[in-house]
């Protein structure tokens, strides 16, 4: 990357929930990320570990509880309702389910059209970018008058990233994109995908619950514990040399398709209960499951720590 | 890019004409159209249609003119279903009855739809207080009974053809705003909405052609089922001399007016109580496949 | 009950050995030529078409496809669980031990379901009644199959919940299910899977909507019982990775036929039909540095539509004009390897 300017940054983002009088949700609390021009970061976890909700945040489709999103070096909270009007066409999201991501009662060239009336782009040009758009996912130009209905899910999702595509945007969150397909066909969203990302030098945030769909796209990859990020390194990095206990537990886990290497595994073992992200107590999140905590764990919630150049662990074990 | 890859349209949709347009609504149509009762129920309610407009052509006799030395006739060559005690016709009181119970069916249940559509929106899309203010005000049209509070309405502005119209659509409206409230609130959470928000849309746009469109499917079953209601609530409250004033000729006045006359005079019951069996069915054969059509398609996909 | 708990999966480092010694034994469940048809306004769809497999005592046998390649319906076809209308089977044999299934009347096959082959599903929540405690449903099992006093029957539901790790069981008895997490409910579908210690479990693709680190222990548990209880187990699924760390004999479905039947190992060092190969290739892999993926081309098929010739051909690379026109007949290329295919990748021929 020759530049090395940073598009996104997010600042001590907080998402508490109140449930009741006594009961708060910590959805995502306390996450710091830089993401640089043209890069895609990754952000993997389970379910519960907030990256839904750090990817509506990053949009302001959610509001924060407190912290502060930067884009390009503005505040995107602090901007009043029409300036942020218009800061939208610059950042766009992809959805998980194709099927309820398009409104099933509009043309396809509508859904694709709309957006760039709402923003006042390419007055006059339309059409042409309509089908420009449809080319570039691989689809025929008779979508324009067809209704999602009549479209597969790899199909639908390639019109997602079109549309998300239709207002030039420099900045793409992708949810889940390819969870809800099938294998043959995630393979070639995802490869759609990066060629997207490569040549419009898209920045992306990639959340994603699968390690290896995460790991192809991404430059670097976050994971996210219970509202926190517990690790951060480049992909390749986080294969080779994953530090944190909860890392360490996710890729034992996970089977690969590989049976001379599944046959040999050792049982997978996780002790403990998971922590509840309803008033959790103070101290590390990981806590209750890890097998190399120690007092110190349970009083005081570890900080991202710069272990290795261009890694980062949130753990006072790892030094 | 592969070639390969250039998708087209997998749906089986193979047999349909090149460039056909086969939006949500076609396809409903489509499975609209196989439903055999619901054909025949959409034939009825079309006859009825027709005979409310073209009434006045097809009538033998003036409606109100009273042939008095032929009152309390059976059904005869002259008169093909009878007279009343006033001598009138009652075929061309029933086709003239007929515009009165299309007119106040549809549109009662045209102005509740309008109002119920508007006040789900609003209720639905932003909620909060406004929502429980208005679901609130809705659970008190909720306690009365129908029938009771449209004949309280009509008792208090006066009854006429007009007030009957707009006690009918008042008790409906409530259903009608309940039921777009609860479809809104489930297409507000889907994806595309956010979708479109993501761009900046202004919530005008998204209500219009965003919300509105989705959740107008339960509405059209509503007002299909809602049309039958009304035209009993319209007899009921004409029987009761509640609705339309003699000498109009509606069908509720009519059954009130043969009340006097059972036993001599049978047919001035019958064929008004089987004139409001025919359009209750009509109407309700017609909902029926209308759901048929519009519920199950949608869903699927 | 011989529960063993903990059994160290590296004593499964090589199960093929356990493969070759059933070979010669009865199996459990033989399933021959096995049709399922749906038959609605738009025409013949044909889920099941000519399915055809063994599953023997003890092993797991994984049947892997993607979505619409009729791999549910095969399953639910051996219980006849198949919604008819408008569904219906309309050809082949199942039997089980030797007696035909599709031959018992409805009587007979309820009780042949849960005690001799029991099921568990994708969403435990929709498979549990949502208004009756866990254990309560779990004692059930006992009651209704093992016809046990109820007071004991309970207790035998605290102790298959405590058997299958689930913490603290005895809060947990009291239940309802939507009180306990995905993890915990499939647990217990598992509990009252095997409660009755089936002949055969049937397991529609259990961890697909768990977490990753719960599908590690959920999948470890049902691996654990099953072997101790000389349970086999039929395991659909989607996820290679399932298959490769839990399978000993694996079919890979398309458009509602077994294309490829081979022991592990085999399917993943040397598939031999293209689409196994392909979806091999167009996995990412973790470690692995590349900049794109080897996709198929192309879309699932329409079962309702299918292409005359081989159902794969609109997106083999390896078609010859033969696959235009026929459907290629199930062939042995070595030991155990069955394939459909009039052009195997690497040329691998019978053999």
């Amino acid at each position: 990357m020759a530049e090395d300017q940073t598009l996104i940054e997010i600042k001590d983002l907080c998402k508490y929930f109140q449930l009741s009088r006594r009961r708060v949700l910590k959805a995502v609390d306390g996450v710091n990320l830089r993401i640089k021009k043209g890069e895609v970061l990754g952000v993997v976890g389970e379910s519960g570990c907030g990256k839904t909700t750090l990817g509506r945040m990053t949009l302001n489709l959610l509001t924060p509880t407190s912290g502060g999103v930067i884009y390009d070096g503005i505040n995107l909270l602090e901007l009043s309702r029409e300036k942020m009007r218009r800061m939208r066409r610059h950042m766009q999201i992809v959805f998980q389910d194709p099927y309820s991501s398009l409104n099933p009662r509009m043309t396809i060239g509508n859904i694709l059209a709309i957006p760039m009336g709402i923003q006042g782009l390419y007055e006059g040009m339309r059409k042409e970018r309509v089908m420009y758009l449809l080319d570039r996912v691989g689809l025929s130009g008779q979508a324009i008058n067809r209704f999602p209905h009549e479209y597969s899910g790899g199909q639908l999702q390639r019109i997602g990233i079109a549309r998300a595509l239709a207002v030039d945007p420099a900045f793409i969150v992708a949810d889940e994109p390819v969870s809800a397909l099938d294998i043959s066909i995630q393979s070639q969203v995802l490869n759609l995908f990066k060629e997207l990302q490569e040549e419009f030098h898209l920045t992306c945030l990639f959340i994603a619950h699968d390690l290896s769909v995460v790991e192809f796209i991404s430059d670097r990859i976050a994971v996210l514990y219970l509202g926190k990020i517990v690790e951060m390194a480049s992909s390749k990095k986080l294969y080779r040399s994953h530090l944190h206990p909860y890392t360490q537990h996710l890729l034992s886990a996970i089977m690969l398709p590989d049976p001379t290497i599944e046959k040999r595994k050792p049982a997978f073992s996780l002790t403990g209960e998971p922590s509840s992200p309803i008033n959790p107590p103070p101290g590390c999140r990981f806590y209750s499951r890890c097998s190399i905590r120690k007092d110190a764990c349970k009083i005081e919630a570890p900080e991202l720590v710069e272990v290795e150049p261009e890694h980062f662990v949130a753990c006072f074990a790892v030094k | 890019m592969d070639k390969a890859i250039l998708a087209d349209s997998v749906s089986g949709k193979d047999n349909r004409k090149k460039d056909e347009i086969l939006s949500p609504s076609k396809l409903a149509w489509q499975t609209f159209k196989k439903q055999k009762l619901g054909i025949i129920g959409s034939l009825m309610v079309l006859f009825l249609i027709f005979i409310a407009l073209f009434g006045d052509f097809i009538s033998p006799y003036d409606p109100l003119q009273m042939h008095t030395k032929d009152s309390l006739q059976g059904p005869s060559a002259k008169y093909w279903l009878g007279t009343d005690r006033f001598g009138r016709d009652q075929l061309s009181r029933l086709i003239n009855g007929t515009r009165i119970s299309i007119i106040v069916s549809f549109g009662s249940m045209f102005l509740a739809a309008a109002a119920g559509v508007i006040i789900g929106l609003v209720s639905g899309y932003y909620g909060g207080r406004i929502d429980s203010i208005i679901m609130r005000l809705l659970d008190v049209v909720f306690a009365f009974p129908m029938l009771l509070l449209a004949l309280i309405m009509v008792a208090i502005l006066g009854p006429n053809l007009r007030n009957v119209l707009f006690a009918i659509a008042f008790t409906q409206h409530a259903r009608f705003a309940r039921i777009v409230r609860g479809s809104v609130l489930s297409v507000k959470e889907k994806e595309y909405i956010e979708g479109i928000r993501s761009v900046g849309a202004k919530n005008r746009i998204i209500i219009s052609q965003f919300i509105l469109p989705n959740v107008i499917s339960p509405i059209i079953i509503q007002a299909t089922w809602g049309l039958s209601i009304a035209i009993m609530y319209e007899a009921a409250l004409s029987f009761l001399g509640m609705g339309t004033q003699p000498p109009m000729p509606s069908w509720g006045l009519m059954l009130n007016e043969s009340r006097r006359f059972m036993e001599i005079a049978p047919w001035l019951t019958i064929f008004p109580g089987l004139s409001i069996v025919f359009a209750v069915l009509g109407f309700n054969l017609m909902g029926d496949a209308l759901r048929d059509a519009l519920d199950p398609r949608l869903a699927q996909r | 009950m011989r529960w063993i708990r903990g059994w160290p999966s590296g004593s499964d480092l090589y199960r093929k050995e356990v493969v070759l010694m059933n070979q010669t034994e009865k199996p459990i469940l033989k399933v021959s030529d096995l049709k399922t048809y749906f038959f609605t306004g738009e025409g013949v769809t044909k889920a099941v078409d000519g399915v055809s497999f063994e599953v023997k005592k003890g092993e797991v046998l994984g049947v892997v496809g993607e979505s619409g390649c009729g791999k549910s319906v095969t399953a639910l076809s051996i219980l006849q669980l198949v919604a008819s209308p408008p569904g219906r089977i309309v050809g082949g044999k199942v039997e089980l031990m030797g007696k035909d299934l599709l031959s018992l009347n409805a009587r007979e096959m309820q009780r042949i379901r849960g005690q001799k082959i029991s099921m568990i599903f994708q969403d435990p929540l929709t498979c549990l009644n949502p208004v009756l405690r866990v254990g309560y449903q779990l004692a059930e099992v006992f009651y209704y199959h093992k016809k046990l006093e109820w007071k004991k029957s309970l207790a035998e539901a605290a102790r298959m919940l405590k058997v299958t790790d689930i913490p603290s069981p005895e809060e947990r008895v009291k239940n309802f299910p939507h009180e306990m997490s995905g993890g915990m409910r499939q647990r217990s579908m598992i509990a009252m899977a095997l409660a009755c210690e089936p002949e055969l479990l049937i397991a529609d693709e259990p961890s697909t909507a768990l977490d990753v680190t719960v599908q590690a222990q959920v999948l470890e548990l049902m691996k654990a019982l099953c072997r101790a209880g000389e349970t086999a187990v039929l395991l659909i699924t989607h996820d290679m990775g399932v298959i490769a760390n839990m399978c000993d004999r694996v079919a890979v479905m398309y458009a509602g036929r077994i294309v490829e039947f081979t022991d592990v190992f085999t399917l993943f060092s040397n598939p031999a039909h293209p689409y196994t190969k392909g979806l091999l290739h167009s996995l990412p892999r973790l470690g692995a540095t590349r900049n794109r993926l080897e996709s198929i081309e192309g879309q699932p098929p329409q079962l309702n539509q299918l292409p005359s010739g081989c159902a794969f051909r609109p997106r083999c690379k390896y078609a010859v004009l033969r696959c235009d026109d026929e459907m290629p007949d199930a062939t042995t290329i070595c030991d155990g390897h069955e394939i459909r295919c009039f052009n195997p990748v690497n040329g691998a021929r019978n053999g």
